[in-house]
């Protein structure tokens, strides 16, 4: 085709190719406004809305006792079983995941690696509500241990430990073989080299890499639902009884009709964003400053 | 071994719900709950047809702006701007749905109309029922404004790894910029869009929150899809999950089954046509 149009440079032609390629050049950047839209437009509602129903009450009550037309009423509940079904998932799924990150970049090699690799990556493509209905499932059914933060963060961690494999291994890699080599060159084994030199070489990117992992789990709903539950007082032990959680807490409040109930999950919305693209958004920073080191 | 856990135990915790409604499970259109009726022909008619909707939206957008922050805008711009589209994959789906359902559903009710009005002609955008709004269309744009970052990501990688010999080859030839792009790039990333096309489709297919909001939660199979309406499996789950008696669980977690089925399918194919492309590519 190129070698054809190459031939025939017969002036109209060449001004026809000239215009389909200002079409495309403005058809992507259409697409690409397109793109940023909805993402300026979800933040920028969520923070003109949450703004105005924030207040301070909101972070020190819970709902106990607040029916959804009344005013008032905050989110510490939900945010007490944020915290601990996050913190919990994290320290399940991190040193998991970490383990498996070193195997498959210091260790591993042929078949197996590749087939781990494989189901990790299919893993990541679980949807978030089956990962809620096999730990209800397996957890709360088969052996009969009810709603608690604790099965909230199995599932959470079902969701979080691909991420943190994968991101973990792209840190990994970019540990330079010559700090390996040095390392053996002084007949160091490899257990020892993986942990005094390879990991904390990567100790920065490991630490953008769980707060990605942290930051996409945060937001989750809908496994939560199942696990959860959800309460409307506070519950601050996560091995007993339905907890909710700030995503909870925002699907509750605008399921609800009435206005005030609606005021309750801008505000909620808006903490989890805060907390969620700020988590992101320093991850980014800090990988960025561990490349350049690197 | 995670995978086949997650089979497993669904798959035992489904069983009553699979003996109660042998293959009318699959067939029953209704989810009732005395006299018990448990089927997801409606469930995966709109978890398919909200899905697909949301790509036809989602791919071009997202193959035009990763063309453009990888073809065309100067690296400087290119980096940043990749980073606040992926910012959008960051956003919490709950959020999304507020916003779906507060703000995009409303304005969505004249597009509907027009839709309605001046290409009605077309039998899936014609509405008979003159009611606009919590539509399969409305799920499938919030769906697709969720897909677009996950395939502008991968499909940006997938530009990336076309090797400059073969753009410099078709700029020799004289071709402008897009003709370097319609006849070096596009052709070696082919496979890898449609696997990341896949995958986004499994995202889709997922998607729980955002759909359980916007959606109309209806129990039908209609292609009108600006007709109020629509409901999918995963939302189907998380809507009746509280109010369920024990069989209703069961049919839950076996509607999950199907739906753990379908996005394994699904991803599986993605990623091996991913890989593939990416490893001839190299």
């Amino acid at each position: 085709m190129t070698v054809h149009s190459a031939h025939a440079l017969g002036r109209s032609h060449f001004t026809r190719r000239r215009a389909a390629n200002t079409i495309a050049a403005a058809a992507m950047t259409v697409a690409l406004i397109a793109a940023l839209v909805p993402l300026l437009a979800v933040i920028g509602y969520t923070v003109s809305r949450g703004a105005g129903a924030l207040s301070a009450g909101f972070f020190t009550h819970s709902m106990r006792g607040v029916a959804d037309r009344d005013p008032g009423g905050g989110a510490y509940h939900a945010i007490v079983g944020t915290l601990e079904q996050v913190g919990l998932a994290t320290a399940m799924s991190v040193p998991a995941g970490l383990l498996v990150a070193v195997y498959l970049v210091e260790y591993g090699s042929g078949r197996l690696a590749a087939l781990v690799r494989f189901v990790i990556d299919v893993m990541t493509g679980v949807p978030s509500i089956v990962a809620g209905l096999f730990v209800y499932a397996f957890w709360v059914l088969a052996l009969h241990k009810g709603y608690s933060g604790l099965a909230a963060a199995f599932a959470l961690s079902v969701l979080m430990l691909p991420v943190v494999v994968r991101a973990s291994e792209e840190m990994l890699k970019l540990v330079p073989d010559e700090l390996r080599e040095a390392s053996y060159a002084l007949g160091i084994p490899r257990y020892r080299t993986v942990l005094r030199v390879v990991l904390p070489a990567a100790s920065a990117g490991l630490t953008t890499a769980v707060m990605l992992a942290v930051a996409r789990v945060t937001g989750e709903t809908a496994p939560l639902l199942l696990t959860a539950f959800g309460f409307d007082a506070i519950n601050p032990n996560a091995f007993k009884g339905p907890q909710s959680s700030l995503p909870l807490f925002v699907f509750r409040q605008v399921s609800s009709p009435y206005a005030p109930a609606v005021q309750r999950a801008w505000a909620g919305a808006l903490t989890l964003i805060g907390v969620v693209l700020g988590l992101t958004v320093v991850a980014r920073v800090l990988t960025r400053r561990s490349r350049l080191v690197a | 071994m995670l995978l086949l856990a997650i089979g497993l135990f669904l798959a035992i915790q489904a069983a009553p719900a699979f003996r109660a409604m042998g293959p009318r499970f699959f067939s029953e259109r209704q989810w009732l709950p005395s006299p018990p009726a448990y089927g997801i022909a409606a469930l995966a008619f709109g978890t398919v047809v909200s899905s697909v909707v949301a790509l036809v939206i989602a791919v071009p957008v997202a193959l035009g702006s990763a063309l453009f922050l990888t073809e065309v805008a100067p690296r400087r711009m290119g980096r940043p701007l990749g980073y606040l589209v992926d910012l959008l994959a960051a956003v919490p789906s709950v959020v999304f749905g507020l916003w779906g359902l507060l703000v995009l559903v409303p304005a969505l009710i004249p597009v509907e109309r027009f839709l309605d009005r001046w290409l009605g002609f077309v039998p899936i955008f014609a509405n008979r029922s003159g009611l606009f709004g919590r539509s399969i269309f409305a799920g499938a744009v919030v769906l697709g404004i969720m897909v677009v970052p996950i395939v502008a990501a991968l499909a940006r990688e997938i530009f990336n790894q076309v090797p400059q010999a073969n753009r410099e080859a078709a700029q020799a030839l004289g071709a402008t910029p897009w003709e370097t792009i319609r006849t070096a790039v596009l052709p070696f990333s082919r496979g890898g869009l449609v696997g990341a096309t896949m995958l986004g489709l499994g995202r889709a297919l997922g998607e729980t929150i955002a759909v359980a909001l916007v959606m109309g939660a209806a129990y039908t199979v209609n292609f009108r899809i600006t007709e109020v309406g629509g409901n999918s499996l995963a939302a189907n789950i998380a809507t009746k999950f509280g109010e369920a008696d024990e069989l209703g669980r069961a049919a839950l977690i076996a509607s999950g089954l199907v739906l753990f089925a379908i996005t394994l399918v699904v991803n599986v194919a993605g990623r091996l046509v991913v890989r593939r492309s990416v490893v001839v590519g190299r």
